[in-house]
């Protein structure tokens, strides 16, 4: 049986268990066809200008789903009979408990809470010696059994006990999952705290570092990150993302001014259409917000879901319409003023175009720069400068960025590897990123160079994982299947190492 | 006021505390035999040498004077290997607030500027100025230096500047003059007027274990400075590399890790808690 996804996924030798089952359920999903598609979205979808982001033929759960874990804590649940936690033991055996009930789109949690927040005060009566073994165990649980890379905690701004005992821990560890980030305010988070976090991303990859107060008026209650940097209301999350690929619409297009005119403006709006069936059929059929625990304990709520409307493959489109002239986005205004005049474009009409259930949002989708799909070929993530023709200087590399991330309000991040160097002054990459955030660049994540961490689209894989899976291992964590391929297509090896 | 700048980099992590630009003046009064960076000790002699082996014709003698064109040249250093005069053609005479506009090209994801060499107190009245301007943009100032030339003769310029990254070469004079053809007893009274004035940024000791007692060092250092000044001074402790050293050092083994953990364990006993080893 040939091509037949169901036959593929059971008699695979390079999958597990958990991962053969996700793509048996992704296969039965397939089976229905449930969405209003129009003619138009088929004739897009199929140039590959307008993307569904493999989400399935019947959402029958959000995408991402952010619990919110604080309330978690203060209320248990009914449905999963837990009481409210007592102790550090507690806490993170309910963690864990709950871990396990929280959809996504990759059959895993997405969003793990603000971890030290959540721990620290758990630990106020306890020693280190004390924390540091059952802090490991939990870690250890969130990469053994959650394995999938885009499983996110998240920490920050202010510095805890807690949140030093994890980094403490991750340097230790070498842990691929959890994904982490730090929410960084040089105004709350100190700076010995902030040059611990860099430190020990150059050593182990995490955490990545989020510009607080770009995001924290964005989101009135609170706001998560996500999987590779999704940035989302806390208590909700987002129905589905879907994705303008620039590259590929812009070859749908007679000429330059066909595009910018009529086929960008175009697809925006049949985007939004094909977005809004997603989720009308979630909310309205699924039955997910009106059955699921999550829901009805007040653990997430229906208004504080939105819809993430992605923009992937600026940085090749750009130098596809600006080829015969010769000029690159990231090095040449002609080529960047380009690009500020699309995404002007694409912003004016999703803030236009109605959005479904989207009132936290102000009836709108919210843009994200979408870091990428690992079959994608000639797509450069989000609003990134492809890999190989990044600028010489590192600071024109972020002003650059800061120009671009002004358009996202839900995620559009930058990934640098450093040199080992580096670790010995981590205050001159932090002195870095409080320049960039001060001038509008909204994430950025440095990984070591030399390290056997490698981060792909946001997410990390362990290079000697990789080598594992292409030498046709089954492996343990989820991502090195979607890593391997993305690795090569987009010539991860070669970005720019950043040194002094 | 002028001076001939070697480089200018809008961002280093290894020249100071932070993220600083970094500007290197071409000229040095003395010749380390470990110099890595020889090419900036002489200012060119016009001898014409570097100009026809430049492959891409960015090089030139116009009117007795070798000319320059920075947008030809693809900095392959060609010029630099073939220079017997310890010079480079790549040199620009710049004003200090020419400099100052360069460095400004780097905010805001810079706190200080760094001048190296080269020798910057070569130009203490080009230092002045240009710390002058970085103040009151709010940077913070230092100066690499080898600690020939008197400080204390420049109040003006240490009232601009924050402080100094003093390379200590040796603690014997005889050493010192065969090591670098220059005088010690000045770098002995400037590492004392610097640490007396709040001025002393950190002390380094690159480590040639054939040459230098690097053990006298640590130990002529923490006497000097006496126990309470030295605790949380930062000593770097640098290993010889051959990179770039042109002469008898050319292809001369660094030090190896045994050596580097046995002079800092001994630096920790005279006193140092703030060291590293580089």
């Amino acid at each position: 049986m040939p091509n037949n996804p169901v036959y593929e996924a059971i008699t695979s030798r390079h999958l597990n268990y958990h991962q053969k089952l996700n793509n048996l359920w992704i296969a039965a999903e397939n089976t229905l066809d449930v969405l209003e598609e129009s003619d138009k979205w088929r004739y897009y979808y199929n140039g590959g200008g307008l993307c569904d982001m493999n989400e399935g033929n019947a959402p029958y759960r959000p995408r991402y789903v952010q619990v919110n874990f604080e309330k978690f804590v203060k209320q248990g649940s009914r449905f999963l009979k837990i009481d409210p936690p007592k102790d550090l033991d507690e806490l993170l055996w309910s963690l864990e408990i709950l871990y396990n009930y929280i959809p996504s789109i990759t059959g895993k949690p997405v969003f793990l809470g603000n971890i030290d927040k959540l721990i620290d005060p758990f630990i106020v009566n306890m020693s280190d010696e004390e924390v540091l073994p059952k802090l490991e165990r939990f870690l250890g649980y969130i990469n053994r059994v959650i394995a999938n890379a885009y499983s996110h905690a998240n920490m920050g701004p202010e510095a805890t006990r807690a949140g030093e005992l994890i980094l403490q821990l991750e340097e230790k560890l070498q842990l691929e999952c959890p994904n982490l980030t730090l929410r960084y305010d040089p105004d709350i988070t100190p700076d010995d705290f902030a040059e611990k976090a860099i430190r020990c991303s150059i050593r182990c990859g995490n955490p990545a570092i989020a510009n607080h107060k770009a995001h924290k008026d964005t989101f009135r209650d609170g706001y998560g990150i996500s999987s590779c940097y999704n940035i989302l209301p806390l208590g909700g999350g987002f129905y589905t993302l879907s994705r303008i690929v620039l590259p590929r619409l812009a070859k749908m297009a007679k000429d330059r001014d066909d595009f910018l005119n009529n086929v960008l403006p175009d697809a925006c709006e049949v985007l939004n259409e094909y977005m809004n069936s997603r989720v009308r059929f979630l909310v309205e059929k699924s039955g997910f917000f009106d059955t699921d625990f999550l829901v009805t304990e007040g653990l997430v709520s229906r208004d504080h879901f939105i819809g993430m409307y992605g923009i992937a493959g600026l940085c090749d489109c750009v130098n596809y319409l600006c080829a015969e002239k010769g000029y690159r986005y990231g090095h040449d205004e002609e080529a960047d003023d380009l690009a500020d005049q699309i995404m002007s474009i694409v912003e004016k009409k999703v803030n236009e175009l109605p959005a479904l259930y989207s009132e936290y949002s102000g009836g709108h989708f919210m843009l994200h720069a979408q870091a990428g799909l690992a079959t994608d070929v000639g797509v450069t993530s989000g609003v990134r400068i492809i890999v190989g023709d990044e600028p010489e200087n590192l600071l024109d590399h972020f002003n650059h960025s800061c120009r671009f991330h002004r358009f996202f309000t839900s995620g559009c991040s930058d990934i640098f590897p450093v040199d080992v160097t580096a670790e010995r002054n981590p205050a001159s990459l932090l002195d870095i990123v409080k320049g960039a955030f001060a001038k509008g660049d909204k994430y950025c994540a440095f990984y070591g160079a030399d390290g056997d961490m490698v981060r792909i689209t946001g997410y990390l894989v362990k290079k000697s994982d990789l080598e594992k899976y292409d030498s046709s291992e089954v492996v343990l964590q989820d991502n090195v299947i979607n890593g391997s391929s993305n690795y090569k297509l987009n010539r991860l090896k070669d970005r720019k190492v950043r040194s002094v | 006021m002028k001076a001939p700048i070697n480089r200018i980099l809008p961002y280093s992590f290894v020249d100071g505390p932070g993220n600083r630009a970094a500007v290197f003046v071409q000229g040095c009064n003395i010749h380390c035999l470990y110099c890595h960076n020889p090419e900036t000790q002489n200012l060119c002699r016009n001898c014409g040498a570097c100009v026809e082996t430049c492959p891409v014709s960015a090089l030139s003698l116009v009117n007795g004077k070798v000319r320059w064109n920075k947008e030809v040249c693809v900095r392959c250093d060609t010029c630099i290997r073939v220079c017997s005069h310890r010079a480079s053609p790549k040199v620009e005479v710049m004003e200090a607030k020419e400099v100052m506009a360069e460095i400004r090209k780097s905010y805001p994801y810079i706190r200080g500027i760094t001048v190296s060499g080269g020798e910057c107190s070569l130009y203490p009245e080009f230092l002045k100025e240009l710390f002058t301007y970085a103040k009151q943009d709010g940077l913070t100032t230092l100066m690499d230096s080898n600690g020939t030339t008197d400080f204390s003769g420049y109040p003006k310029l240490m009232e601009v500047s924050d402080g100094v990254m003093l390379d200590v070469k040796s603690w014997k004079d005889e050493t010192y003059e065969k090591l670098t053809g220059g005088r010690n007893d000045i770098v002995k009274s400037n590492l004392v007027y610097l640490a007396k004035t709040g001025k002393l940024e950190e002390v380094r000791i690159v480590t040639l274990p054939d040459y230098v007692d690097a053990f006298e060092v640590v130990d002529g250092i923490a006497e000097t400075l006496g126990a309470e000044m030295i605790e949380d001074l930062l000593l770097k402790l640098i290993r010889f590399r051959r990179f770039g050293v042109r002469g008898e050092l050319k292809d001369h083994a660094s030090p190896d890790s045994d050596y580097m953990s046995k002079l800092e364990e001994h630096a920790k006993e005279k006193g140092f808690q703030n060291t590293v080893i580089l």
